[in-house]
């Protein structure tokens, strides 16, 4: 068996530790120009030269050894400690060149730890447009290091990086510094109590922040005759590292690095006067949102009817070509309209997902975050809250988990709550069909009505998370430190090939992740619609045609009115009509209900089960939108989806949760069952009466 | 004449002199904004919070709450 070592990739956030990471593994993890990315702990495998295989370990970006919020965490646990099996046998710092001094902070730390370490300097392409050059051999010296120079967008240098991390074994685990130089006694005390552990790691075990170490500090407690420090006095230490340190560095890089400011050319003071002045950021932010809402409405109008209609096609070429038979109607009746529901808005989501994509790699989400801290923090939410609520247009749970970079708790606590408010690609698929269904399209202003109500409908559900959270920061009684301190990134252009992948890979998983659930769902649904107990539905021709012999029907509409009745009494109409109490008072008949009931599996399944509902009980080529324009309410007879009706369904999507996989991911990250049912049940009761309300005043 | 970094307007400089509050978080520290390193007002948002800031090179937004802990010596007008 060859050998595997363990290799971790750690660094500042936003250093490109995860394009490192993708270039050595050929794996696709997601980039972007925002710190705070990789949240969480990814694995790949590497082939080194002279058949040595590595394990490679991406990491979350961290300042420093002293986790001030969950995702930095991640990397301190793993390196104090050394059993855990991922620990590694090198560690590759990465360090971004132009902010080289901030980064060898960590560097010196992790040096300090006595780990063989690599130094990456990475985007080197950007040293000729800064003026910077470096004496890499003097600096190999200085840091007792080897240091790999890459530039992951250039593809240049990783060879290089491969060839040192294979010669891992001649790597020097010399400290750059001496921790005991802090306070000569207190160290020496520490080394007398402790003599068999590695002092540098005692003291980072001391100074973790009680939040977040799960660290032992039991073992240091016991000792009795050690006198531990206050707080204050502990962290008056820190400090006094940090400046350490920080001379260390300049003193260093004085020799090491020059930097020619006459050739340094910078884009960012110019952009940023614009982009985030007081008046003009805010404006050019709203303008941004609108043209993202246009886009999604307009854009992808065309690619979308022609979808709609080829599944339609599809579905009656399927009937016509196979033989007959309960297999053929599974297919033509209950998956191919199932699947149709759902590819439909590819456009629109591969749309969504590249707009995110490039503010997020453009270096602009940063800036929002500094536009909007003060606004959020009256919400009790903080600036960094912006991302997830962003991000969560696209998908909750992506979103949610990208709270972690939140430092305070409470604040991470109420974004990871409100987040599910946030009108996410899954509501897509519904707002836009009932919109195209319920509301004119004349335009106002240059801008559609239809997309016009779409944006009330994203702009609904940022109040309802911003309202939410105001409430919840008064009700909550959790006291935690709240700082705040942003990284502001350099802007980038954004690579085009990030985006793309972005973007396919995303819709891949929205329309494969969905394909699953709705495959699953229409098959019994299928199931369901077309069997049922009882006389009136195996016997439903003969006690149709009796009922009408009198009325002369012809041939078709006979065929029809079996239909229907087959529907009504089968399994899934039963169902339904059960339930059918329920909902009658939001203005929804029997067959919207079955498609809410399975929607809190996931939204996007709604238009979907009506497909597959309606197509069950008819045999002529329709688009889906045709049908479900077509239908009746059975009480009050016109169009079923009219303008009271709808607005009814659009605000209870709006604010009901229905994602399992969203309470899956809330359970995880609070780590107590207690909040995802809180939401569950809270959103879903706040819909109903919002839409019960809506539905009785329009009528 | 030295002052806190709330008072620090667009488009001057200025030196930090003392960071050691206990309420100035480690990282900012760990940042860069120690003794000693320059200092520059880049962009405030409205109200001058949070200031957008640029200590030697390295950018980065904090709060109000927190410059004011943070003592500096205005160098230029
Ligand atoms: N110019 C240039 N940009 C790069 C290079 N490598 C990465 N980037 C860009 O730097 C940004 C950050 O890259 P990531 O790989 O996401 O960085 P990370 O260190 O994993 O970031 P976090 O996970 O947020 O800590 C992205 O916008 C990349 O496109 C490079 O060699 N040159
Ligand atoms: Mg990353």
């Amino acid at each position: 068996m060859s050998k595997q070592i363990n290799v971790a990739l750690i660094g500042n956030p936003n250093t490109g530790k995860t394009s490192v990471f993708n270039s050595l593994t050929g794996l696709n993890q997601k980039v972007g120009n925002y710190p705070g990315i990789t949240v969480e702990k990814k694995e790949g495998i590497c082939k080194l030269p002279r058949g040595v295989k590595a394990h490679i370990i991406d990491l979350p970006g961290t300042y420093s050894l002293n986790a001030s919020s969950l995702d930095e965490n991640v990397v301190i646990e793993l390196l104090l400690n050394k059993n855990d099996k991922d620990f590694p046998d090198v560690a590759v710092v990465v360090s971004d060149v132009e902010n080289l001094k901030r980064n060898l902070l960590l560097f010196t730390q992790i040096k300090d730890l006595e780990i063989p370490t690599v130094l990456v300097i990475n985007m080197s392409d950007r040293m000729k447009y800064k003026g910077i050059s470096l004496d890499i051999p003097y600096l190999e010296s200085q840091l007792q290091t080897k240091i790999a120079l890459v530039s992951t967008r250039k593809n240049e240098g990783i060879d290089n990086l491969k060839t040192l991390i294979s010669n891992y074994k001649e790597l020097s685990i010399t400290p750059c510094l001496n921790a005991s130089e802090i306070d000569k006694e207190y160290f020496d005390n520490l080394r007398k109590a402790f003599p068999n552990q590695l002092l540098y790691k005692l003291w980072l075990v001391i100074t973790q922040d009680v939040n977040f170490g799960k660290t032992d500090r039991n073992e240091i407690d016991a000792v009795a005759d050690f006198k531990t420090k206050t707080k204050a006095d502990l962290k008056r230490l820190q400090q006094k590292e940090t400046i350490k340190r920080y001379q260390f560095i300049n003193n260093t890089l004085k020799k090491g690095q020059t930097i020619d400011l006459s050739t340094a050319k910078d884009l960012r003071i110019k952009l940023d006067r614009i982009l985030t002045h007081k008046i003009w950021g805010y404006a050019i932010f709203l303008v941004i949102l609108l043209t993202i809402f246009q886009a999604i409405y307009d854009w992808s109008a065309i690619p979308m009817d022609f979808i709609d209609s080829s599944f339609a096609s599809l579905s009656e070429w399927t009937k016509n070509s196979l033989p007959e038979g309960a297999f053929t109607s599974l297919l033509a009746e209950g998956i191919i309209p199932g699947l149709g529901g759902i590819v439909i808005f590819i456009p629109q989501i591969a749309f969504l997902f590249l707009f995110i994509s490039v503010l997020e790699e453009s270096g602009y989400m940063s800036r929002v975050v500094f536009l909007m801290d003060r606004g959020m923090r009256r919400f009790g939410l903080s600036g960094k809250s912006v991302v997830p609520l962003i991000s969560g247009t696209a998908c909750a749970i992506p979103a949610i988990m990208a709270t972690r970079n939140i430092e305070s708790w409470k604040e991470r606590l109420i974004t990871i709550l409100v987040t599910p408010f946030t009108t996410c690609s899954a509501r897509l698929p519904v707002y836009l069909i009932i919109i195209s269904l319920v509301i004119p399209e004349g335009r106002f202003l240059g801008l559609g009505y239809q997309a016009l109500t779409l944006m009330l409908l994203y702009l609904i559900g940022f109040g309802a998370a911003l309202i939410s959270a105001m409430i919840l920061n008064k009700v909550l009684k959790i006291k935690s430190k709240s700082f705040f301190v942003v990284e502001m990134p350099n802007y980038k252009l954004p690579l085009i090939k990030n985006v793309a992948l972005t973007v396919v890979e995303k819709t891949k998983s929205f329309v494969f992740g969905a394909g699953k659930i709705i495959l699953a769902i229409s098959i019994v649904l299928w199931f369901l619609a077309s069997y049922g107990p009882g006389e009136e539905f195996n016997n439903a021709e003969e006690i149709v045609t009796e009922k009408f012999a009198s009325k002369h029907l012809t041939e078709e509409e006979l065929q029809n009115e079996i239909a229907s009745q087959k529907l009504e009494y089968s399994f899934i109409g039963l169902t339904g009509r059960a339930i059918e109490p329920a909902i009658r008072p939001l203005g929804y008949d029997w067959k919207i209900g079955i498609a809410i009931v399975s929607s809190f599996a996931a939204r996007e399944v709604f238009v979907g089960t009506l497909a597959t509902i309606y197509s069950v009980g008819s045999d002529e080529e329709e688009t889906i939108k045709n049908r479900m324009a077509g239908e009746v309410n059975p009480i009050l007879g016109g169009p079923l989806f009219n303008f009271a009706s709808g607005i009814s369904l659009l605000l209870f999507y709006a604010f009901a949760m229905q994602c399992m996989s969203t309470l899956a991911i809330v359970k995880r990250e609070t780590n107590s069952w207690k909040w995802p049912i809180l939401q569950l049940v809270l959103m879903s009761v706040f819909a109903y009466v919002v839409a019960f309300i809506a539905f009785q005043i329009l009528i | 004449m030295q002052v806190t970094l709330a008072h620090l307007k667009r488009g001057e400089r200025a030196i930090i002199v003392d960071v050691s509050s206990i309420n100035i978080p480690l990282k900012l520290l760990e940042m860069g904004c120690l003794p000693g390193n320059e200092v520059e007002l880049v962009q405030v948002a409205p109200f001058s919070d949070p200031m957008y800031l640029n200590i030697n090179g390295t950018h980065l937004a904090i709060r109000k709450e927190t410059a004011i802990h943070i003592i500096i010596e205005i160098t230029n007008e």
